[in-house]
């Protein structure tokens, strides 16, 4: 479970752990855990450098199928978790994923501010617009006549939120959208999450078989965004709001700020601080 | 400049061990600065001093109150009463007058220019002097009524003057000579406008100047405690009257080489010092009751997951948002048994300004050497009081966390050992990795709901904490006797001052002045209690939440009676005077 390799010889099995998912048959979460260890693969980076944390529902089982460090935190935690992580370790990599209703919904706050924070922090949201751990209720990004809910047995009559375009009005750096049916470009796209600088949002159309099936249609309806990836916010902001949710490809990719705390390398003992208290 | 003559004027003759002066005017008048001042004065003159502060709902605009008190010993607490009430304008000044009792012997020294003196206040029969601070402040080109009072104060406790004016150099020196100039005019302005003042020069003079004293607040006093015990991570979300902690501990991080991140709620403060602890570096947040609440799944996600963190909670009034700038000991039940499911965890209290200092770097230490979370219950009386107190001690404690550094087999998370603690792998070592995490899990670190694994890794929780050595810091124990009286933070002040007015008596009590709160420690209390038939169980809270929990705890010997009551006003050590007296009567 926790072998260590030679990163010369990394392949994409090496970062799997030897837990096998209690995903359901032909979930699309199998295909981003593929993706995920061919990007680390490919970037060769060590596993034990490399942290990926969660927080809680399907996708958030993700860290444990890794042997990667990993940290299964709280329902809508772990983008604190993950920016204390890396602000106190950065020298690791960190990923952070999980799913809509833990992204969007309980852990709305934390994504407005970890866009807007912009550390170097790559964020997989595994967007199947369900609650599918609990059995199938509408989340946040779940269309307003979908009443296949006992909990909202008419629809949620609620418009249903558009994280791309929340991301980029926040201050993330990085934002793409990719599709599980697609665990190569899904890859390569992380890739290119990994390296960029700051907060990397990398919104994922991970189909819930079980209780949005017509999500299978997806694969059909999904397609390469018709432009090139821009650094301009402003245009970035015109697309993403005309957006109807399936274009894929990197949206947006920023030069924004990051936010790297330098720990002090010439620190001194606390001691040294004592002379501040005398009267 | 005459003494009110309906209030004769009688002098005590008597130095006392300590002299208690509030000063009072609305907010911008300079009280709280002139508090400062004279808190750092009466510092190098080689006196003792504690300062509270008061202000009103806003701090600028509001009312406020500096209260101090000087002494030759130690001072842990506001005496019964005050020597001098000093109010530059009596504006809302009523608001203030349950906290400053005043007795016929005290003195009032009043700007006639600030209005007429309170009813509540004029009731307490004190005696009473005018001094035209603002008038006397026109007089000196930038003088201030603040620094007149000062000189007043000077005067009439017999303060060294250059004491005071070598503060107020030091402070002012930013602002230049002219300041400086004006300060000093206005300063000796009101020592000589109290020349014809009948004298309260009670204080036995300073004979042998000590080491240089320190002036801290509570508050303080945590930051440094946690940097003593390695704490280089902190995540902040401002909150009254925790702020200062995370405002002290910002800058000073800088210097040792630590990081501080402004959180946007307290759910992030709590994960991210999670996840910079299971990076590997020791961290802290620090909030109050109502961030408290907002943390607790948190707090029991380090338990589970077996991540050390130090939350420090500072008491306020509650439920609810409460009193926010008063202090209360309420948060007890909530730090103890506030989190879901059966997850023991640390929860520790300083029993004085001094103490924060230690209780902190402590609690640092066991968390990060049992791997758990320790909640520190320091309280806005402890947190706010600023004091002149000798240097806290660094007692160098040796606790440590146990870090797995050479993996070569199979690693193991949540391996149960002969103490529970197993070792710890951080991010950065191979052959460690593992997913920590919420759910409960094997040894390995695998998610388990078998009913085996539950109960090791319950037991295995249990055990660290219940089995590890705490020594002689779990409580402060002082005095004889066959009366003892068990407290804890910010109760302790008053009720040791209590005891030492009743040494004075010749009766000797015991005072237990509980640290460790969790986990239990009843073998250690009974041991203490060794020859005791009658305890007194002191606190401040409505419902007695530390009666009832050494109740719940701990086999109390003999006759227990409990004094308890809620905030806002600190407990006064003759409340507990008068407790033991009515026992005992009986």
């Amino acid at each position: 479970m926790n072998k260590a390799i030679s990163s010369a010889a990394a392949t994409p099995k090496d970062y799997k752990s030897s837990n096998k998912p209690v995903w359901c048959p032909g979930c699309g979460d199998f295909s981003v855990l593929s993706a995920i260890t061919k990007a680390l693969a490919h970037m060769k980076l060590e596993p034990e450098n490399v942290a990926v944390v969660s927080g809680i529902g399907c996708s958030s089982r993700i860290p444990a199928y890794l042997n990667t460090y990993g940290f299964h935190g709280l329902h809508g935690r772990a983008l604190p978790l993950a920016t204390g992580l890396k602000v106190a370790r950065p020298d690791l990599t960190v990923l952070v994923a999980g799913g809509d209703g833990d992204g969007f919904s309980i852990g709305g706050n934390h994504f407005l501010h970890a866009c807007r924070r912009n550390i170097d922090l790559t964020y997989i949201v595994m967007d199947n617009q369900v609650y599918g751990m609990t059995k199938g209720q509408a989340s946040p990004t779940t269309a307003p006549d979908w009443a296949r809910s006992k909990l909202t047995p008419h629809g949620t009559g609620i418009n249903p939120f558009y994280p791309l375009v929340i991301a980029l009005g926040a201050g993330a750096n990085f934002i793409a959208r990719v599709s599980s049916h697609d665990p190569n470009g899904t890859a390569r796209t992380l890739v290119e999450a990994i390296r960029h600088p700051g907060f990397s949002f990398v919104h994922v159309l991970s189909p819930c078989i079980t209780y949005q099936p017509e999500q299978r249609e997806w694969k059909k309806l999904v397609r390469p965004a018709p432009v090139e990836a821009t650094s301009d916010a402003s245009q970035a902001a015109r697309r993403l709001m005309t957006d109807d949710n399936l274009y894929i490809g990197v949206l947006y990719h920023g030069n924004r700020r990051t936010y790297h705390p330098q720990f002090e390398t010439t620190a001194v003992d606390p001691s040294q601080l004592e002379d501040g208290f005398l009267v | 400049m005459q003494i009110n003559p309906v209030i004769p004027a009688e002098k005590t003759s008597t130095p006392s061990a300590s002299f208690s002066i509030a000063l009072i005017g609305s907010g911008g008048s300079g009280v709280m600065t002139a508090g400062s001042l004279l808190l750092d004065a009466a510092g190098h003159a080689g006196w003792y001093a504690y300062m509270t502060r008061s202000s009103g709902p806003q701090i600028r605009g509001g009312e406020a109150a500096a209260m101090i008190r000087i002494s030759n010993t130690p001072v842990e607490s506001h005496d019964d009463r005050f020597d001098l009430l000093i109010a530059i304008d009596w504006r809302n000044a009523d608001r203030f007058a349950a906290e400053i009792p005043l007795d016929g012997n005290s003195l009032i020294v009043a700007d006639p220019e600030g209005g007429v003196i309170p009813q509540l206040i004029k009731n307490m029969g004190a005696r009473y002097s005018d001094l035209p601070m603002k008038a006397l402040a026109k007089d000196i080109a930038g003088g201030r009524p603040n620094m007149v009072a000062l000189g007043a104060v000077t005067a009439l406790i017999e303060l060294p003057e250059k004491s005071l004016l070598g503060v107020v150099g030091k402070v002012l020196q930013k602002k230049g000579e002219a300041a400086i100039t004006a300060s000093t005019d206005a300063v000796r302005s009101g020592i000589n406008a109290c020349a014809d003042f009948p004298s309260c020069g009670l204080l036995e003079p300073v004979v042998t100047l000590p080491a240089r004293r320190w002036s801290i607040t509570g508050n303080e006093a945590v930051g440094m405690g946690a940097l003593r015990g390695g704490v280089r991570f902190v995540a902040a979300y401002p909150i009254t009257p925790a702020t200062e902690v995370l405002e002290w501990l910002a800058p000073a991080l800088d210097k040792v080489g630590g990081v501080l991140v402004q959180a946007e709620d307290e759910l992030s403060s709590v994960n991210q010092i999670i996840g910079a602890s299971f990076g590997g570096v020791p961290s802290l947040t620090a909030t109050s009751g109502p961030g408290l609440a907002l943390m607790m799944e948190s707090i029991g996600l380090a338990v589970a997951a077996e991540v050390p963190i130090v939350v420090v909670n500072v008491m306020r009034g509650g439920p609810s948002t409460g009193i926010p700038t008063k202090s209360e000991q309420t948060d007890l039940n909530i730090a103890l048994y506030g989190l879901h499911g059966d997850a023991p965890h640390l929860v520790v209290a300083p029993t004085s300004v001094a103490d924060c200092m230690f209780v902190t770097q402590w609690a640092v230490q066991l968390a990060e050497a049992l791997q758990t979370p320790a909640i520190v219950l320091s309280d806005q009386l402890l947190g706010q009081t600023r004091a002149v107190l000798d240097r806290p001690a660094d007692l160098a404690l040796l606790e440590r966390r146990n870090v797995a550094t050479r993996i070569e087999s199979e690693y193991e998370r949540y391996a149960v050992t002969a103490s529970s603690i197993s070792p710890m792998a951080i991010p950065g070592t191979a052959g460690g990795q593992y997913t920590a995490g919420g759910l409960e899990h094997n040894e390995s670190g695998t998610p388990s709901s078998q009913a085996d694994d539950h109960r090791i890794q319950l037991d295995k929780r249990h055990h660290k904490l219940h089995g590890f050595n705490y020594g002689d810091h779990w409580a402060d124990i002082a005095g004889a006797g066959e009366i003892a009286v068990i407290t804890w933070g910010s109760s302790c002040g008053p009720v040791r001052e209590a005891l030492a007015q009743r040494r004075g008596g010749g009766r000797d009590i015991r005072v237990i002045a509980m640290r460790l709160l969790s986990p239990e420690q009843p073998e250690k209390l009974k041991a203490a209690l060794q020859g005791i038939n009658r305890v007194l169980v002191v606190e401040q809270s409505h419902s007695g939440q530390f009666y009832r929990y050494l109740r719940a705890h701990y086999d109390l010997p003999g006759e227990t009676r409990a004094f308890y009551r809620p905030g806002p006003l600190p407990i006064r050590p003759r409340e507990v005077h008068e407790k033991l007296a009515e026992w005992d009567q009986l």
